[in-house]
Parts: C-alpha cells; structure tokens; sequence
C-alpha cells in the first residue's frame, strides 16, 4: 500500500521535473538590458563600447528612436531571428508609440550578424537596406575579427539610415499624442472649474453677508472644503519620461518587434 | 443639521446593473470577446506578410526571368502557386472554418515550396547571383518569410489563449450562454510551425 502511494509520488514528482525541463527547454534566457551596448560575449574594449554609447545615446535624443547593441555568448540553439525578434520584444526597445527601436544582434560564437528592426523603422530602414549595411559594412571586418570596427561602422549606417527624416521625427515629437488633451483631461478640467465657480460663490455670499452684519470676512472658518481631486493632473506629464529615465539609467520604452530586419554569417 | 438620507426608488435599478456589471467584468465575463479581437488582429498580421510575399513575387519572376529563362517549369511552378495562394478568399470568418483555413494553408505551403525551390536553382547563376536589383529582393523575400513565421507564431498563442477561454471555466459558462456564436478557431499545424522558412544563402 504504502509502497504504491511511493511509486505514485515518484511519478508526481517526475512529471513536474519534466515540466520545470521542458519550460526551461522551450524558454529563452535574456542578458539584462544594463546601457545601450550590452557586451554579453565580452568582444569590445571599454572606449569603444564608450563611444558607442555616446552615439546611441545622441541618436536618441535626436530622434527619439532608440538602437541597441548586443553581443551574445550564445543563440541558445536557436536561429539568431527568432532570438532577435523575442529579445527586442523582451527589452521594448522603441518608443511605445511609434515602434522605432533596432537592434545590432553580433553571436561571434555562431559567427552571426543581424540588424533587428522594430515596427516603427522598418520604412526607414528596409530589411533590403539592412542587408547591404550587414553585407558591405559589417561582414567584411568581422571576417578580419576587427568587431570593434564592423560593429562601430554598423552603427554610423543604422544611424544615418534612420536619420534621414530626423527632421520629420522632430516635428513628430513635438505633437505626441499624449501631449494632447485626452476626454478625462478636458472633463476633470471642466469638473475643477465647476467646483472652484462654487467655491468663488460661496465665498463672495459668505463675504456679502458678513458685509451685512459688519463683522468683515472670514475666510477659512466656515469657508469652502477644500477636495483634492484625483485625476490625471500628475500622471499626465510623467508618461512622457516613461522611456527616459533622466539620470544614466537606460530602458526600453516599451516598443514592439515583427521579425523585420536582415541577417548575415561570417 | 442632520438630514436622514433619502434615496430615490428609480435610480436602483441602474445603479444595480452598473454592480452587476462590475462583478461580472470580475468574473471575466468580457474576455471571450476581448481574446477574439486579439486573436483576428494577430490573423489579419498574418494575411498582410502572406499578401506582401505575394507582392514580391512577380518582381522576383522578372528579374530571374533576365537570367534564366530556361529555368521555365521553376518559374512556372512559383507563378502558378502564387495565383492559386491569392485566389483563395480569406477573411475573418476564414479562422472559424476548418476547410477553409486548410485550404488557405496548403496553398501558401506550395507557395514556400516553390519558393525554395526557385531559390535553390538560383545557385546555378552567379550573374543572377550577384545583380543588385535580385539581392534586394531577395532581402526583402527573407525578411518577409521571417515577418510570416513571426506573425505566425503570435496568432497562435493569441488563439491559444482564446481557444482556452472558450474551454476553461469560468469562460465556459460565458461561452454556453452569452456568447454561444463564438467557435474554436484553427490554428496552424505543429509540424507546419516547425518547418523552417526556406534558407537563402549566398
């Protein structure tokens, strides 16, 4: 009896290392996103990884859009697209509205190369346009293992490939949707209006008739109740540093992938 | 100044749909709907990759025509395929309908095989190989097969969790009652998903 409840668990507890196997299996593991060049296979020095940094960083301020290097250790047995794709999805590489994130992809140990684009730039930068920059600028100095050459002028070729219409993007960031008045705004705007309309009655009755009886105003002592209202007037502005944390922190700003972009080996 | 507090016999009623509305939506009373939107979203991404592959292909005809206009039962074959993939109506309702939904993938499995197929006799011409206006299109060919198995894959996990919702309690009871017009949609085959895109190498 005992002896077969034994076997039973055994069987419980083989069936859930299977489980926790086949999702670790099926699962991709991520490198935390730690700054714009995210050296996971530990191929660049740090002044270039420095440089690189500045680049992309002006880029962003620029154009809002946001490109990302990443070198990896491993492609974790999967094609270096699937990776690709799921890796700017994980991160939210791009602006939340607009999509306009890309990614450097360099596996030197599967000897891979991908520009990973996100929704938002896959006008700018085709998949045909990244494939001439992955064939002409990036491969042929991978090959001669110069990676701080090819990826360096990897970037200068992403950039001016999606700085052609900076400055549309400027114009574009300057009326962003969540800078204009939503329905919720105009109606607690509205409803604050009201209430301070009220508030100035009250008062103004209150002050004739104390005028009245002589005895001069006094505010404050049966005077309007203040309400705090709860309402969009502090969160409005914050969505817009939703994606640029101020101080030398770097994250993504919640942009999207669908497999755009162009792959090379070497 | 103690006012007892009158309530009006009229507003109960609304006020009380309004609860129930609440508790309801608590309950997940909206999510059959709401999955379903997701999931022909996903299914209308997926329509758009297969139309722009078929876009590309009569360019893709021409070009390599220049080159290898001998090759005619290989271009044939692409030129065929894409008109049968395009003939077949596809539209939302198309999810729902097991005939319909294989049909539609057949004919865009014979259009990835002829595609690779096309690809493959490409090797044999390096003129063709090396022409600029062929490579571009033959990056915009990738990228596009890349979209599709990515747009692939979001549809079925969008169905995946549509088709639980319908299965699962507490969506099962919303789907016997209030939303009994909502079927299981199709989804993909397995071993279709597995199957990779053709690789172009150079």
């Amino acid at each position: 009896m005992l002896c077969r409840f034994r076997a039973a668990w055994d069987r419980v507890i083989l069936g859930v290392l299977l489980c926790v196997v086949a999702v670790a299996a099926y699962a991709l593991t991520f490198p935390e996103l730690t700054g714009r060049v995210v050296d996971d296979a530990g191929i660049l020095d740090p002044s270039t990884k420095a440089a690189l940094e500045r680049k992309l960083a002006e880029l962003e301020t620029k154009t809002t859009g946001q490109l990302v290097v990443v070198t990896l250790k491993s492609l974790q047995g999967t094609s270096i697209e699937d990776y690709g794709y799921q890796l700017g999805r994980h991160w939210q590489i791009g602006q939340k509205e607009k999509n306009t994130g890309a990614l450097l992809v360099v596996a030197p140990n599967e000897r891979k190369v991908r520009i990973e684009v996100g929704y938002g730039f896959e006008g700018t930068l085709t998949d045909a346009v990244s494939k001439l920059i992955i064939e002409n600028s990036i491969i042929p100095r991978l090959r001669a293992n110069d990676f701080a050459g090819g990826i360096g002028r990897g970037v200068d070729d992403i950039i001016q490939a999606v700085s052609v219409d900076s400055e549309e993007w400027k114009a574009r960031a300057k009326r962003r949707p969540d800078d204009e008045p939503s329905l919720l705004d105009v109606l607690a705007l509205l409803f604050f209006l009201f209430v301070f309309f009220m508030i100035v009655r009250s008062v103004a009755r209150q002050d004739r008739g104390y005028a009245q009886t002589g005895a001069g105003p006094r505010r404050g002592a049966r005077g309007p109740i203040f309400i705090p209202i709860p309402g969009s007037w502090g969160s409005s502005g914050s969505s817009w540093s939703g994606g640029f944390p101020g101080g030398g922190g770097f994250s993504g700003g919640g942009g999207s992938f669908g497999g755009g972009g162009a792959s090379g080996s070497w | 100044m103690s006012h007892t507090l009158y309530v009006p016999r009229r507003p109960r009623v609304p006020l009380f749909a309004v609860l129930a509305g609440l508790l309801l939506s608590g309950c997940g009373v909206n999510n059959i709907p709401t999955y379903d939107e997701s999931a022909k979203a996903k299914w209308s991404d997926v329509q758009n990759q297969y139309q722009r592959r078929a876009d590309l292909i009569p360019n893709l005809v021409e070009t390599v025509k220049g080159y290898a206009a001998q090759e005619r039962e290989v271009l044939t074959q692409v030129t065929e395929a894409r008109a049968k993939a395009s003939q077949i109506k596809v539209d939302a309702s198309t999810v729902t309908d097991p005939a319909k939904f294989k049909e539609f993938q057949d004919a865009q499995n014979a259009l990835t095989g002829a595609l690779g197929r096309l690809l493959v006799m490409v090797e044999r011409y390096p003129d063709l190989k090396s022409n600029q206006n062929f490579l571009a299109l033959q990056s915009q060919l990738e990228g596009t097969e890349n979209r599709i198995s990515v747009a692939r894959r979001d549809y079925i996990d969008s169905v995946r969790a549509y088709n639980t919702e319908l299965k699962t309690f507490p969506g099962l009871i919303w789907a016997s009652t209030l939303y009994r017009s909502y079927k299981p949609m199709e989804t993909f085959t397995v071993a279709q998903d597995l199957a990779k895109p053709p690789t172009v190498k150079f």
